[in-house]
């Protein structure tokens, strides 16, 4: 892991026109990722934690969706602005993307060996079949499966080794960025923690960088570096590890800990975040949290409040500052 | 006090037939529940946990075994007194999507299972809408949404219907098929707190299937470990996640992702996956992910033995010399 930033997303907004009116799916997003290192993404459904990965990848859907503002660099190079032609070069190659569902992304007429091979042979025009199928053999090894089932279908994987093969098409080229989609939510906890394991030990061995997606707190906290928490479009909290577990600052983030019942301690009741998410197509005026929130003001519903620095490295968008 | 038993399960069995062979989906099952207590079940996909709660309320019917609901054996009985005992024992769903009918409003999928049982008739039309508005207001749902229609609800609230239409007949013994599970964590600990409360006024009995440990450890008092049809621990829950004796479970909690930067547990990283549960092999289903397997673990029936007071466990490794748990 180095300083070294790979990726800066500023300012981003993406809107989804639909009719039943304009969902302002991303509002004013800016994040960072170094050369190697874990961001978690957190957030529960429809926050927008999926948008911000395919925006990314400008693999946004137009119509409905549009990229109305903001910038994307990755190496300092304006991915908004990259021809389609450039766009070939980052996706799959410099940045890969691995979804949630191991079930529907793989094609189930080709074998998984056409699959990686794929892959391979799209971004390395130069090099010959025999070293395309001595790679692929190479990169299910690394995930874990044994050369003899590279001429197997889809179907004849379990969960956990669909999602595997998906994870060898995704670091075939040796990516940069990668992309992860709760990449474990549709696995059982111990196929989880095989695949978190191996992922783990793939992204030091290729110093590979990660955005990991998830709605699973305990997944973030054993597998980040840094973490940003995402509401309703916005980031609302982001911080190292230890600032947003051990000292969380905004009052979402803090319901979202105490959501969860403890396996270490005892607790008789939990202390859930009353109500529900806000209509993303009307957000509130000013904190979109601030319906829910036990301590909104009429000061908290007047301005979206800024996104202001509470410790070295630890933002937050909430004007109480106060923490637990 | 002694507790009052409510519900007693004998050696029950669930085969499926498949074109592959027979499938043990739930294989010689026994537990007892007691009145206002939560029995949790635990396991990964496919390990028989739902197909236990259907075949308890013979949704499925059992293959072998015996079901004692206050004393009376239901698996003899008929569909005319089946359909009586219903209403005493009943199920939330794990899909709050699927499990609603789309072309119901609130009012008349709760309304449907008072009129099913005969509780109300069709003509109390008062009587219907004060009841359906008490059980709304019961689980949290607020009385404007009566007319509305499943699609236009999220997630958290279908669930509510779910649990308002089971409430509705008053229950002693409810099946809680993963009713968690597709929900947000904010929403999750809003229906865990509702169905304590619930568990609290009503002094329900639930059995409570779920394969998220944290969730099944915050409600549970007791807690049933299953893998491959087969019941391989249970006992109460601080037992378990203290004293973790099965190999199995021990690797189970230790999957889990805990919410907290400084807590490393020894990580026991199972190899391979579950194995088919058509025609399993002899002796012990885990046997081939297990770190400790023997021959003796391969040959014949593993008993489930008690190895401490209330703490069975169905292993014949000596529990010494494989301890783990969560501290």
């Amino acid at each position: 892991m180095s300083d070294k930033e790979l990726l800066r997303i500023e300012n981003l907004e993406i809107r989804y026109e639909t009719d039943d009116g304009v969902v302002k799916a991303l509002n004013d997003v800016s994040l960072y990722v170094n050369e190697g290192e874990t961001l978690g993404l957190v957030g529960e459904t429809g926050a927008g934690k999926t948008t911000l990965a395919k925006g990314i990848l400008r693999l946004i859907q137009t119509p409905p969706g549009h990229i109305v503002g903001g910038k994307v660099f990755y190496d300092g190079k304006d991915v908004l602005s990259m021809t389609e032609q450039e766009m070939h070069q980052i996706r799959g190659n410099a940045i890969s993307m691995v979804f949630q569902d191991p079930m529907t992304s793989l094609n189930p007429v080709m074998t998984v060996g056409e699959q990686i091979e794929e892959v391979i042979a799209v971004h390395n025009p130069d090099i010959g079949k025999e070293e395309i199928r001595a790679r692929a053999i190479a990169m299910l090894g690394r995930v874990g499966i044994s050369a003899d089932r590279i001429d197997e279908y889809p179907h004849q994987f379990s969960g956990g080794m669909k999602q595997r093969v998906i994870i060898a098409i995704a670091l075939a080229c040796n990516p940069k960025l990668l992309l992860a989609d709760e990449p474990t939510t549709a696995l059982d906890v111990t196929i989880q923690a095989q695949v978190l394991e191996m992922i783990r030990k793939l992204k030091n061995e290729m110093n590979t960088a990660m955005i990991l997606i998830s709605h699973d707190l305990g997944v973030v906290a054993q597998t980040c570096d840094r973490v940003a928490i995402i509401y309703a479009g916005r980031i609302v909290e982001t911080g190292n590890l230890y600032d947003i577990f051990k000292n969380p600052q905004h009052p979402y983030t803090v319901g979202l800990l105490d959501s969860i019942p403890s396996l270490t301690k005892e607790t008789k009741r939990l202390n859930p975040i009353k109500g529900l998410m806000p209509d993303p197509t009307n957000l509130p005026s000013g904190c979109p949290f601030a319906p829910r929130c036990n301590y909104a003001s009429s000061e908290c519903s007047a301005a979206v409040p800024e996104l202001e620095e509470s410790g070295s490295g630890h933002f937050v968008r909430c004007i109480r500052k106060e923490g637990r | 006090m002694a507790k009052e038993e409510l519900l007693r399960v004998e050696n029950l069995k669930k085969y499926f037939a498949t074109n592959s062979g027979m499938l043990h989906a739930v294989d010689d099952v026994s537990f007892t529940l007691a009145k206002g207590e939560t029995l949790g079940v635990v396991g990964e996909s496919g390990c028989g946990k739902s197909t236990l709660g259907r075949t308890i309320l013979r949704l499925h019917e059992p293959t072998e075994g015996r079901i004692f609901f206050h004393g009376e054996d239901i698996t003899t009985v008929d569909k005319k007194r089946m359909k009586e005992l219903r209403r005493n024992m009943q199920i939330i769903f794990q899909d709050p999507f699927a499990s609603l009918n789309p072309r119901m409003t609130v009012a008349q999928t709760i309304e449907e299972s008072l009129l099913i049982q005969g509780l109300f008739s069709r003509r109390d039309k008062d009587g219907l809408r004060k009841r359906v508005h008490e059980l709304m207001d019961l689980v949290g749902l607020s009385e404007r949404l009566v007319n509305s229609y499943p699609h236009e609800l999220d997630g958290g609230r279908r669930q509510r219907i779910g649990i308002a239409r089971v409430l509705a007949l008053n229950p002693e013994f409810i099946v809680c098929d993963e009713p968690v599970s597709a929900l947000d964590v904010s929403i999750q600990a809003q229906i865990l707190n509702l169905m304590q409360d619930l568990q609290d006024s009503f002094g329900f009995s639930y059995l409570f299937i779920t394969h998220d440990l944290s969730v099944v450890k915050h409600l549970s008092d007791e807690i049933m470990v299953m893998y491959l049809g087969k019941m391989v621990e249970k006992c109460s829950t601080a037992d378990l996640f203290r004293n973790p004796i099965h190999p199995y479970t021990q690797a189970l909690l230790s999957a889990i992702p805990v919410p907290d930067p400084d807590f490393h547990a020894e990580r026991i990283i199972l190899e391979g996956e579950i194995s088919s549960p058509i025609d399993p092999p002899e002796g012990c289903r885990f046997a081939a992910r297990c770190r400790f397997a023997t021959e003796r673990c391969r040959k014949g029936d593993i008993p489930l033995h008690e190895a401490e007071p209330g703490h069975f466990v169905a292993c014949v490794l000596d529990q010494n010399k494989n301890p783990g748990g969560i501290k």
